[in-house]
């Protein structure tokens, strides 16, 4: 199920130019899909035991310690109650979410709390969320955190780039970061709260693919705007067009305000409309997110014994 | 282990929408239904059921009533019966009833959307998510215009009783365009559904009673064509407005003509979809979805003629195979069904057919590897590619779920290709150049441009064809003129004076030379094919003077100067002012020889020659006035876009004037319409042709453009027919006898082209506002652009 890395491609700016997306198109895409499709029943309970493995489980708070994090791997390592799981005969499925995403600090103890799990631990990186610190620190952060064993390394990207149309600029910055990762998947966070217009977002697309990065994501969590449908139709696409002109293929993360197991089953849909069954799988697709597993529980154990449940009847991470 | 099965290949399972609430109401009506007359249900007979049918199936889900003659006779009597007090009362009590509609459409949105698609067959997601909030919100927005009728309809009047004739493929939604206005204005209506689509009218028309309804306000009968056509016919309808195909559209034009009823068609389209290299290819694909795979592709407005820039084609079709197997068809009944059932195994065999046709004819096609049920009226989404503009595909309305793209190398051709239709309907325009977007909108003949998007529909927008679409509008102020007539109040003259004895200014030229017009076409005078002259005489009998005696040849030259010079409609209003403002300069400088000429020709007194002419001058004034202030408007539709209604030119308007004020008569309208851009062939007043001929210098000192405006003198019916009957005029006003109207508008109907019909004694005294808005409002057709728009 492992595809090859994206090893990216030299800055191509005559394509980067010839990015053209309608936000009202894209917005009526983005509102007309979720009444499009649905999934129900035995159906929903798989897409959701599904999306379960697709979250990459994460604290990102300056309160983090050793403590809280080690709860966080124990949910990674088991998300759901086990009589939930019995009940949907998940058991031979060893269901596990699909990676634990911390600030570097704490990356030791994840890396700890996870051994012999198969989860791995991603690291957000390049002085999150806002990407200003000096050059060299941001690629030595990165080389710290793989050395402490993140096998995922999120980067934001310098929005600057972005908004001056410095497209070399930042082409040569995702390079290095991808240099500084060596076996570590990159994972590049645009922020596309703070990009302004679908065309920078999907221009910003094209760019770090190019670089090299092997997931594109959406935000930090940490702005007003985090992922929304539109601004994920419009990477979805990125992404597509990516691989129908390079056959590269590159994964994708929104992160940030996803909270709900109907969130998660539109965003699961977008995918499998507009990129295919293999953006259903962990690696190619993530939730970054704290919160959805707690709603995904509660709506498993509804569709189990047909009562609503609550949250404090499921193990708190 | 289904659960884990599912797991691993995450497939869509089904997702039924419950069919239980609608089939429960069926049966409550053990399946037979009556008709609604007078606010009460016929009693069902069993001797004229017919079976209205689920199309994913092929079972009969009812039986329905096929109305007779007297069926159609007391529907009519109802709604006459029912009109003046639902006329009478306050606009704000109908106001309370339409709005009662639409709550309680809201309150019953689920039944109606599945007892649609049980009977229509078109996915439940459509009729959930489209069809019905349009129909509330239709109701809602026409009870304000009934709460605004006094304040924003002075000077009109209901038309009465209206006829309605609704398709199948928007059985609810095309009622609701229907009722609501005529409701709105005044109107009672006697409404017929198509009769494969029946439930969700007799449904609404529970709802009516339960509202509390005056009995006789709506109506509905059930049955085929015929019942259709005995209410075309039935004398006691003062309104036909009609959706559905082109050929039934004229054949209501031939069987209503001459019998003075207001008319309304929406009919068919073949419209493009034109995509411009610089559009956002991935979103193009999703409108081309929403184009040609919405409700099967039974849309009348389908974007159906993918027009794409050549350098693109390939990478947009590759796109839209890729979307394409995508799509899942299947019952629509399931919520994540993309393409129902196509609504009869009659409409199946003709897409069918048609689509042999492509492949016969060249085309190529492609269809997705998706699976399509054989049981029930499927058909797979189609896409042709190579298509020519020779190609039956091209050129015939499908109705179905099949796309013919062709491509284009720059806009002019995208242009041409696009108008290169009998139909105007709709047009979708795809670029992210706003520049290149307004200019294609603005030169699409068509009703309806959507920027950027496709099939959109709201209330307040107006929505319509040009050409062979049909005319009128539904949707918007502009909708509501349908269902209104213009107050009159003496709209003649007095009689005329000593038309019979011998004026005392009567004088024969005094000039000993010879000065006999020809006819004027292009901007020349010409002399007439035939080779012939007529005589005109006085008051007296006397032969005054002698014009050409124009033939079927004279129309022909005269239109062909009319379409060449359709750069007029592209003017500025500006210019075209001047113009006008010239025209009447030089007339007022003329006043006395004007004067004395329309009293050579009627026997007029001087003064009132000399106020004919004066008041000929006044309208040149008020259209000249006119020309940068009929505006049009920007409509308030519910989405982050500006819905543009422009006042449009309708083309070459051919104008047999009235008799009687030979000056002002031919004035009059001549200068509505070319105010408003349009070019015209004028028929001056038969028996008093000079004042007309006498025009010629006038227009040649007046900068009018040559052939913008061309004079044909000699018999107004025979004239007129050749008109009516000539494919490139676009609208013809007709003043003159009843007989000659109704050979007129059963002319006009081969190509559907405008008719405005009055008696020859029209004089447009008095000068109202409400009489300047219909010379406005005929003048012009209103195309609506929507331009959605974000950063």
């Amino acid at each position: 199920m492992s595809h090859a890395r994206n090893p990216g491609t030299p800055l191509d700016l005559n394509w980067v130019e010839r990015v053209r997306v309608n936000r009202s198109a894209v917005e009526r895409r983005t509102a007309s899909l979720p009444g499009r499709r649905t999934v129900k029943q035995a159906w929903q309970a798989a897409w959701l035991m599904r999306a379960i493995t697709l979250i990459d489980l994460t604290t990102l708070q300056g309160d983090d310690t050793p403590g809280n994090v080690q709860r966080l791997c124990a949910k990674a390592r088991r998300p759901l109650r086990s009589d939930i799981t019995d009940a949907l005969h998940a058991g031979p499925l060893h269901l596990h979410v699909g990676a634990v995403c911390v600030f570097h600090e704490m990356v030791r103890t994840a890396v700890e709390a996870l051994h012999g799990s198969g989860i791995p631990v991603a690291a957000v990186s390049t002085g999150f969320p806002a990407g200003m610190t000096p050059f060299a620190l941001r690629i030595q952060e990165i080389e710290h955190s793989v050395e402490a064993g993140a096998a995922e390394i999120d980067i934001v990207i310098s929005r600057r780039h972005v908004l001056t149309g410095n497209w070399r600029a930042l082409y040569d910055e995702i390079c290095a970061y991808r240099h500084a990762c060596g076996h570590a998947h990159l994972k590049t966070i645009l922020e596309t709260g703070e990009l302004a217009t679908l065309r920078n977002v999907q221009q910003a697309s094209l760019v770090c693919m190019m670089g090299g990065a092997d997931f594109i994501k959406t935000s930090t969590g940490k702005v007003t705007v985090n992922a929304t449908l539109p601004v994920g139709l419009t990477m979805a696409r990125a992404i597509r067009d990516y691989r129908e002109k390079t056959s590269h293929i590159v994964g994708f993360k929104p992160a940030g305000g996803i909270r709900t197991a109907k969130q998660a089953l539109d965003w699961m849909i977008l995918m499998k409309e507009e990129l295919g069954d293999d953006w259903l799988r962990p690696d190619l697709f993530r939730f970054g997110a704290s919160s959805l597993l707690a709603d995904i529980e509660r709506q498993l154990e509804h569709h189990v014994t047909n009562r609503y449940s609550a949250a404090f009847r499921h193990p708190m991470m | 282990m289904q659960t884990a099965e599912i797991f691993d290949s995450l497939d869509y399972g089904p997702a039924p929408e419950s069919a239980k609430p609608a089939h429960a109401w069926l049966d409550a009506h053990s399946r037979t239904f009556g008709m609604f007359i007078d606010g009460a249900w016929t009693q069902p007979d069993d001797a004229r059921f017919f079976d209205t049918v689920e199309p994913a199936t092929g079972k009969p889900l009812a039986r329905i009533t096929q109305a007779s003659t007297a069926d159609v006779d007391a529907a009519v009597a109802a709604a006459r019966a029912a009109q003046p007090a639902w006329a009478a009362l306050r606009p704000h009590d109908r106001a309370r009833f339409l709005y009662a509609l639409a709550r309680q459409v809201q309150k019953h949105a689920r039944l109606f959307a599945v007892l649609e698609t049980l009977d229509n067959g078109k996915p439940i997601r459509e009729t959930r998510d489209i069809d019905i909030p349009l129909v509330a919100r239709h109701f809602y927005h026409h009870a304000g215009w009934a709460q605004l009728f006094e304040t924003e309809m002075p000077g009109y009047q209901p038309v009465g009783v209206v006829g309605q004739i609704i398709p199948w493929n928007f059985p609810l939604l095309m009622l609701a365009w229907k009722v609501a206005p005529a409701m709105a204005m005044g109107n009672t209506v006697v409404l017929k559904p198509a009769e494969w689509t029946s439930l969700t009218a007799l449904l609404f028309a529970e709802i009516c009673t339960e509202i509390g309804l005056p009995p006789g306000v709506l109506n509905i009968v059930t049955g085929d064509g015929r019942v259709g056509e005995q209410i075309v016919t039935h004398a006691g309808v003062d309104k036909i407005a009609f959706t559905g195909s082109t050929i039934v559209g004229k054949r209501i034009r031939e069987l209503t003509a001459g019998s003075g009823k207001k008319l309304s068609l929406e009919l068919g389209g073949k419209s493009p979809f034109i995509v411009f290299d610089n559009a956002d290819l991935d979103s193009v694909v999703e409108g081309v979805v929403d184009a040609i795979w919405f409700n099967q592709g039974q849309v009348c407005c389908a974007g159906s003629r993918l027009l794409v820039q050549e350098n693109v084609a390939e990478t947009l079709y590759e796109k839209l195979r890729m979307r394409m197997e995508k799509l899942r068809v299947g019952d629509p009944l399931d919520k994540a069904i993309d393409i129902g059932a196509i609504i009869s195994p009659r409409q199946l065999q003709k897409i069918r057919d048609l689509v042999a046709t492509g492949v016969a004819e060249g085309a190529q096609i492609w269809q997705p590897s998706t699976p399509c049920p054989s049981e029930g009226n499927f058909f797979p989404p189609t896409l042709f590619t190579h298509v020519t503009p020779t190609a039956t595909i091209a050129q015939e309305e499908i109705f179905g779920p099949v796309l013919a793209a062709m491509t284009f190398r720059t806009p002019a051709e995208a242009l041409a290709l696009a108008n290169n239709t009998r139909y105007g309907l709709a047009a979708s325009v795809w670029s992210e150049d706003i520049n290149l977007a307004l200019e294609v909108a603005g030169k699409i003949k068509a009703g309806v441009v959507w920027i950027n998007c496709t099939n959109q529909f709201d209330a307040a927008s107006g929505f319509g064809g040009y050409r062979e679409s049909g005319f009128g509008r539904e949707g918007g102020r502009e909708g509501l003129y349908e269902y209104v007539r213009r107050i009159q109040t003496a709209d003649v003259r007095p009689p005329m004076s000593d038309n019979d004895g011998l004026p005392s200014t009567v004088s024969r030229p005094t000039s000993p030379i010879d000065r006999t017009p020809k006819l004027y076409i292009g901007g020349k005078q010409a002399r007439p094919d035939s080779g012939y002259s007529r005589a005109v005489h006085g008051p007296n009998g006397a032969v005054i003077a002698e014009v050409g005696a124009g033939s079927r040849k004279d129309i022909r030259n005269a239109v062909e100067a009319a379409r060449a010079a359709a750069g007029w409609g592209e003017a500025s209003a500006h210019n075209r002012a001047q113009v006008l403002y010239y025209i009447a300069e030089n007339l007022a400088a003329r006043r006395t020889e004007f004067a004395t000429r329309i009293t050579a020709q009627t026997g007029a007194a001087a003064a009132e020659a000399e106020h004919e002419v004066d008041q000929s001058i006044e309208h040149l004034f008020a259209f000249a006035a006119w020309a940068d202030k009929y505006d049009g408007a920007v409509h308030r539709t519910p989405m982050r876009n500006a819905t543009l209604a422009f006042n449009e030119p309708i083309g070459v308007i051919g104008i047999a004037c009235p008799e009687h004020t030979p000056l002002l008569g031919c004035v009059t309208l001549a200068a509505a319409a070319l105010a408003m851009g349009n070019t015209a062939v004028l028929i001056p007043s038969e028996k008093h042709p000079l004042s007309a001929t006498d025009l010629y210098q006038v227009l040649d000192t007046s900068d009018v453009p040559g052939g913008v405006l061309n004079i044909i003198t000699g018999g107004r019916d025979e004239l007129a027919k050749t008109l009516a009957e000539h494919a490139d005029v676009d609208a013809i006003w007709y003043f003159g006898t009843p007989e000659g109207a109704a050979m007129i508008e059963r002319a006009s109907a081969h190509n559907l082209k405008h008719t405005w019909i009055g008696p020859t004694t029209t004089s447009f005294t008095p000068f109202d506002a409400a009489l300047q808005h219909e010379l406005l409002r005929q003048s012009t057709q209103v195309k609506n652009v929507w331009a959605p728009y974000g950063a």
